[in-house]
């Protein structure tokens, strides 16, 4: 069982072993990651927009986990998101719990509800699983949107505004955007080095083996319904976690963090940047909020712009930005 | 609970599940002979409704815009599927549906740009308006129209897909799409056809369901939400399952919004989890399609 499981392995790094800038790119892609995401606030034209590539990008990489690497086309992973926000701030408002944990609890409870979503939708394939995640991700939408009492309903989940947090003893002014921006990050990185060792482990090869050829990977002896349970949970987690993250960086949870149009987003962002692979998710979050915001500029339209060039890239560019650079590097 | 009430709602139910029907057998006959899901059902739905007001509104009648708003949809449903989604069929079954998602994405903010973010409402045609006494309660006279326009065109559907040449083809096609090639069929156009058939359908589905309701921009997400689940509970491309499972979806929200308003929404997610436990290929799915 180990054996095969590192001849997949091997030959799935084979290509890059030859070209030693890819092997390379990878065994640093972690670190590599977190500088960028240190340098993020001083280079883009604004702090807000940094921290939204951050939690946008989490939340691209965590759905990547499922869709770039496991090839299962999600379409309600808004709603792990979401329940990790609304979590994340009813944990602080009406649990009384303490930021810090807030966000397992955020994560707990949004990676609770990806594992029972993905083991109703994961009993279908293909086409019928895309339909399946968006219809259970719409009754977490209505729930939400009914339980006035606890969510607020369509006014967002408010009240618990974390002004101010210990770090270590150090009193950290959590108003101050920028060093909000580096505590949320720390998070964002240990997720990154996360989904870099899923990715890097045997269970990584076998997800991508599953995205190949689900029939082979069956034959090979996997487990392939349990291994897509928990890349559908890991995936979750990541996307909660994010979720937990953006609660604590607006102080409120609106209703449309639940939404379809977050799903879809979500699903835009990963494949503008390259899905099945490791920098897309963040190029794509950078590529979408970048757009919106040069877009607003002339026009509030701005998702006619945004839909239009997602249908270009699906039409010539489905391997997105990363990818096709990529590809483009290696053909050369 | 008298029981007149409940005969009320249970109707009410049938045409909401009538509305249904149309939409949710749209994207079953696309899904059937293209295998595409078009995740643009929603907005086509939502653009079949604006089209219905703007039709009507500019001749000063709703036959108008019953009739032209689905012809006019549905045409511009085979521009699209000439377009945009031809290039698509040999490759993975994901693309059509990210790139019907991202076109959904543009309609709907199209339909803002021309008309506007806020709702509009979509008066009742002054002959289909009041209500109609049958004996057991009295009924909206619109809704008993609703519901006689989608039997007839289920009817209609029927006949044209069992007792014609070209139904004849779409059954083949559906089956074995390479073969009819090698017969000398032109596939491109039935497909073609088919799918323009398909949006047309949901569009009509738009326009009959504007009076009962208001339109606005976002109407098509949840219309969208609910063929999904109506699809999943009846079985993917049973035309006849899309039938069952829309009225009984319709009956079901209807019912539930009598005894449990706040459940109503959510009833029909949870009957489509319930099947996905007990017969995951749907009711009237042939298991292993699932």
């Amino acid at each position: 069982m180990t054996a095969s499981v590192h001849s997949v392995a091997q030959v799935m790094a084979g290509p890059a072993g030859r070209r030693g800038w890819r092997a390379r790119l990878a065994a640093w892609r972690v670190p590599l990651s977190i500088l960028v995401l240190c340098l993020l606030p001083w280079v883009l034209p604004s702090q807000a927009l940094a921290v939204n590539v951050l939690i946008y990008g989490l939340v691209a990489v965590g759905y990547n986990l499922l869709f770039g690497y496991t090839g299962m086309l999600s379409f309600g992973h808004a709603a792990f998101f979401g329940a990790g926000a609304y979590a994340a701030g009813l944990g602080i408002g009406q649990l009384g719990l303490p930021w810090y944990a807030a966000i397992p609890f955020g994560m707990l409870v949004g990676g609770a509800l990806a594992f029972v979503v993905g083991l109703l939708s994961i009993r279908t394939r293909g086409i019928y699983f895309s339909m399946v995640t968006l219809a259970l991700a719409q009754l977490v939408y209505y729930t939400a949107l009914q339980a006035t009492s606890l969510t607020g309903g369509e006014n967002g989940l408010r009240g618990f505004t974390v002004a101010r947090i210990e770090l270590f003893g150090w009193p950290v002014d959590f108003l101050d955007p920028i060093k909000k921006y580096y505590v949320l990050m720390a998070f964002a990185a240990a997720a990154l080095w996360f989904v870099s060792r899923v990715l890097g482990s045997p269970f990584g090869a076998v997800i991508e083996a599953i995205r190949e050829n689900e029939t082979r990977a069956r034959a090979c002896g996997y487990d392939v319904e349990r291994s897509k349970v928990i890349a559908f949970t890991l995936s979750g987690l990541v996307c909660a976690l994010a979720g937990t993250l953006f609660a604590l960086h607006l102080a409120i949870v609106p209703l449309d963090t639940l939404s379809i149009q977050t799903s879809g987003m979500i699903v835009m962002m990963t494949l503008l940047g390259g899905a099945g692979s490791f920098f897309g998710p963040f190029i794509g979050a950078l590529a979408f909020l970048l757009m919106e915001d040069v877009v607003a500029l002339w026009t509030p339209h701005w998702q006619i712009v945004v839909g239009t060039v997602f249908i270009l890239f699906v039409l010539f560019l489905p391997k997105g930005i990363w990818g096709t650079a990529l590809a483009w590097r290696a053909g050369r | 609970m008298d029981a007149e009430l409940i005969a009320m709602q249970l109707f009410s139910g049938v045409a909401l599940g009538a509305i249904l029907v149309m939409v949710a057998l749209g994207l079953s006959i696309i899904f059937g002979m293209l295998g595409v899901v078009n995740f643009a059902h929603g907005a086509l739905f939502m653009v079949g409704a604006y089209a219905g007001l703007y039709v009507a509104t500019l001749t000063g009648s709703f036959w108008w815009g019953l009739l032209i708003a689905p012809l006019a949809v549905g045409a511009f449903g085979m521009l699209i599927e000439r377009v945009l989604i031809r290039p698509l069929y040999k490759r993975s079954v994901d693309d059509p549906l990210l790139l019907t998602f991202g076109l959904g994405y543009v309609l709907v903010e199209s339909v803002r740009i021309a008309f506007g973010n806020e709702g509009m409402p979509f008066p009742t045609p002054p002959e289909l308006s009041g209500v109609a006494d049958l004996g057991i309660g009295y009924f909206p006279i619109y809704r008993l129209f609703v519901v006689g326009v989608v039997a007839v065109v289920l009817v209609l559907l029927w006949l044209g897909l069992e007792k014609t040449r070209f139904g004849l083809i779409v059954r083949a096609g559906a089956r074995d799409p390479q073969i009819m090639r090698v017969l000398g069929v032109d596939v491109a156009k039935v497909w073609l056809m088919v799918f323009g058939l398909g949006v047309g359908l949901t569009a009509l589905g738009g326009v009959l369901a504007a009076p009962m309701r208001s339109v606005d921009p976002e109407m098509g997400a949840l219309v969208l939400a609910e063929a999904f689940v109506v699809t999943v509970i009846g079985g993917m491309g049973s035309l006849v399952g899309a039938v069952v499972a829309g009225l009984l979806i319709g009956i079901a929200v209807s019912m539930t919004a009598l005894f449990a308003p706040e459940m109503a929404t959510i009833v029909m997610f949870a009957l489509m989890a319930l099947v996905l436990l007990i017969r995951p290929q749907g009711l009237f799915g042939k298991p292993g399609r699932a």
